[in-house]
């Protein structure tokens, strides 16, 4: 399969009254046709900003793109003009968003939603956007679509307008769906009918994703990969089995030790990572997870490690991953 | 309850309002000393305004008439006819007179009746240039020119947020909120009607030269404009930091789809709320301007018969503001269910 988004390098800072905020700092990364990557991390290390910088819908200002490169389909989409990036949203690379509550417009119904689109990218008429409205709805499991066709979004549930907005998403047949934290503001079983909706449409349409979350149970089953992130760096990268199998940076182990897994034997408490990410305005120049890490070293505190690969398609950003390993095999 | 239940509902709660600012300005009007017959600052003859107050019945009590109720009850006529002598009173009378249809005679425009006072013309003059008509005319212009002028401006200064076009904005508008525009007014008569004599504000007829209007309407609605430019503004500040507008440009959709679709109907909302009641405002609160830039309108008409103690006129003036500002709440509350489809009128959200 070929490559289809590459990420090199990204760098986006926002420039705030507290000073200049670096909040994803040089990340490199690729999307194959018809894979999905899951890009885990908690809140505020840089996961919905280096997608929003793909898009380039960073609010600017006070958003700012300071470097890299992002290459679709061999286009720089940082470089391209604004017509060209706008005959690239919402048409090749589409997006749904964390919040389905406030990410639709609540005074325009929701045939004017996903219609507009439809017929700005692929040049249909509001008839045929209308049918193709309704069969999109039908696609996620609305019921009842012709009828709710004219609704506004008020007029439906939080689990619906998810639907709602995945429909509006696949519109145009994307061949990468970025979903943003999707799932996070919905309950556990619209949760798991979401997945399985966007699983299924994935089998149909052939597209790939770029799924983000902080939750790794949710991208367990979905991913074919893994980036996790932290303080706007990738620090590790692997098939998603790897991951879970073979976590090699002293972070990811920190997450997986911090989730419920039905497969051990229960132990007393799960393990929470102590302390708090670093400050992204006076960022360290040794490794932002130092404070945090109990594998660390005196090189760690002078010098950021990159990201290297350790084994086959798996790389870390961790001066001792061997240590980790050894660890993991006493414990 | 349905849209039309409520619009019924909202028409029928007019009439209690209208009674209680009757009720009251009834009050204070009599409490304040004086009577429409003083020619400052001597009072009336007192033979004089003895005839005059039985000619028009304000020779009776207030509110209630206890002495022909006795009267009543002493000659044994029956009950109705005894507590029709009871309320045989001035408030009583007035409202009855009211609810025919008639606004009275005027105290002080001798001949003439409260409603040709208002809406009467001379001669063969169309309705509109009656003094109601003028006020009228003078608000509405007043309000078309602060929306053009006020929302435009709020909407860009929102677009070039902090930028040059901003500030200058900003700059526009604290003038236009600043300046108490009794000072506005003069200040425009002196460059515009002095210094560059291209306008006459001495015995001007409003009707005759349309470029006369200009000046109240700009010093009427700058103020309107300046708020309304602000307000609409910061909705759009607000509405352009909301989801929506980045899931609209994660679609790929042009900025100006994004800023007429998707942003200013959101925005609007507020401004649109607020544009009843400020044409309510712009109409009852043009009294000094009328006065200033002589518009014979009722803003003007309003003030004498205050000052002259001419009971009808203030009764119809206030309760016809009081009719117009509830008129003004009722229309925003009417649109506001159109624009916003989430506003269920009369309903709860579920």
């Amino acid at each position: 399969m070929g490559t289809l988004l590459e990420v090199k390098d990204l760098r986006t800072e926002f420039h705030t009254q507290d000073g200049v905020v670096h909040a994803v700092n040089g990340v490199t990364f690729a999307v194959d046709e018809g894979e999905t990557l899951g890009l885990v991390g908690e809140s505020g290390c840089g996961k919905s900003v280096s997608v929003l910088s793909v898009m380039r819908l960073i609010p600017q200002p006070p958003g700012k793109i300071a470097g890299g490169q992002v290459l679709f389909q061999g286009r720089d989409l940082l470089t391209v003009d604004d017509e060209e990036i706008r005959s690239v949203r919402g048409n090749k690379i589409a997006m749904v968003f964390q919040d389905p509550m406030t990410s639709l417009n609540p005074v325009l119904t929701i045939d004017t939603q996903i219609g507009e689109s439809l017929e700005l990218h692929l040049g249909m008429t509001k008839e045929q956007a209308r049918k193709r409205s309704v069969e999109l709805l039908k696609m996620v499991g609305i019921p009842e679509a012709e009828g709710r066709i004219e609704d506004y979004p008020h007029q439906f549930s939080g689990g619906m307008r998810q639907r709602v907005m995945i429909a509006m998403a696949l519109s145009c047949t994307p061949q990468l769906l970025i979903a943003d934290e999707p799932t996070t503001a919905l309950d556990v079983t619209i949760l798991a009918q979401i997945i399985d909706i966007v699983k299924r449409l994935k089998r149909e349409l052939g597209m790939a994703i770029i799924w983000i979350t902080h939750d790794l149970g949710v991208i367990a089953g979905l991913a074919d990969r893994i980036n996790v992130m932290y303080a706007g760096f990738i620090i590790e990268t692997a098939p998603v089995k790897e991951i879970f199998g073979n976590p090699l940076h002293p972070y990811t182990l920190g997450l997986l030790g911090s989730i419920p897994r039905l497969d051990e034997t229960r132990k007393e408490k799960l393990t929470p990572i102590e302390g708090l990410p670093p400050d992204l305005v006076t960022m360290p120049t040794g490794c932002p997870f130092y404070d945090r890490c109990r594998f660390r070293t005196e090189k760690c505190l002078h010098e950021n490690p990159p990201l290297e690969v350790s084994a086959v398609r798996h790389s870390v950003a961790c001066w001792n991953w061997q240590d980790v390993v050894k660890a993991r095999g006493r414990a | 309850m349905t849209r039309t239940q409520f619009i019924i509902r909202r028409v029928l709660w007019i009439i209690p309002v209208l009674f209680s600012v009757a009720l009251i300005t009834f009050i204070v009007m009599h409490a304040t000393p004086g009577g429409p017959w003083d020619v400052d600052p001597n009072k009336a003859d007192r033979r004089i305004s003895d005839q005059l107050d039985k000619t028009f019945g304000l020779n009776k009590p207030l509110f209630f008439n206890p002495e022909a109720f006795q009267q009543a009850q002493k000659e044994g006529r029956g009950v109705i006819e005894s507590g029709q002598a009871f309320i045989d009173a001035q408030f009583e009378n007035y409202i009855f007179s009211l609810l025919r249809g008639d606004l009275g005679p005027s105290y002080r425009y001798r001949g003439r009746s409260v409603s040709d006072v208002i809406f009467g013309v001379q001669d063969d003059k169309p309705a509109w240039q009656s003094k109601i008509g003028t006020t009228a005319t003078l608000g509405i212009l007043a309000l078309l020119f602060a929306l053009a002028f006020g929302i435009p401006m709020g909407i860009i200064s929102a677009l070039k947020q902090n930028t040059a076009v901003d500030y200058a904005s900003l700059f526009v508008v604290t003038i236009g909120y600043g300046i108490p525009s009794f000072v506005m007014g003069i200040l425009l008569i002196i460059v515009f009607a002095v210094w560059l004599g291209v306008i006459n504000v001495i015995e001007i007829d409003y009707w005759q030269r349309w470029q006369s209007w200009f000046l109240p309407t700009i010093v009427l609605g700058l103020p309107t404009a300046a708020f309304a430019a602000r307000l609409t503004r910061a909705s759009m500040l607000d509405v352009m930091r909301s989801d929506y507008i980045r899931t609209a440009r994660a679609k790929g959709l042009g900025e100006r789809v994004v800023v007429l679709r998707h942003m200013l109907r959101n925005a609007l909302i507020p401004v649109v709320t607020f544009a009843g009641p400020a044409l309510a405002g712009l109409v009852t609160g043009s009294f000094i301007i009328e006065n200033q830039f002589g518009v014979a309108g009722i803003g003007d008409l309003f003030v004498r018969s205050v000052s002259r103690r001419d009971y009808t006129v203030i009764m119809a003036l206030t309760l016809f503001y009081a009719l117009l500002i509830a008129l003004a709440n009722l229309a925003v509350d009417i649109i506001y269910g159109f624009l916003d489809p989430r506003i269920q009128m009369g309903k709860k959200e579920g």
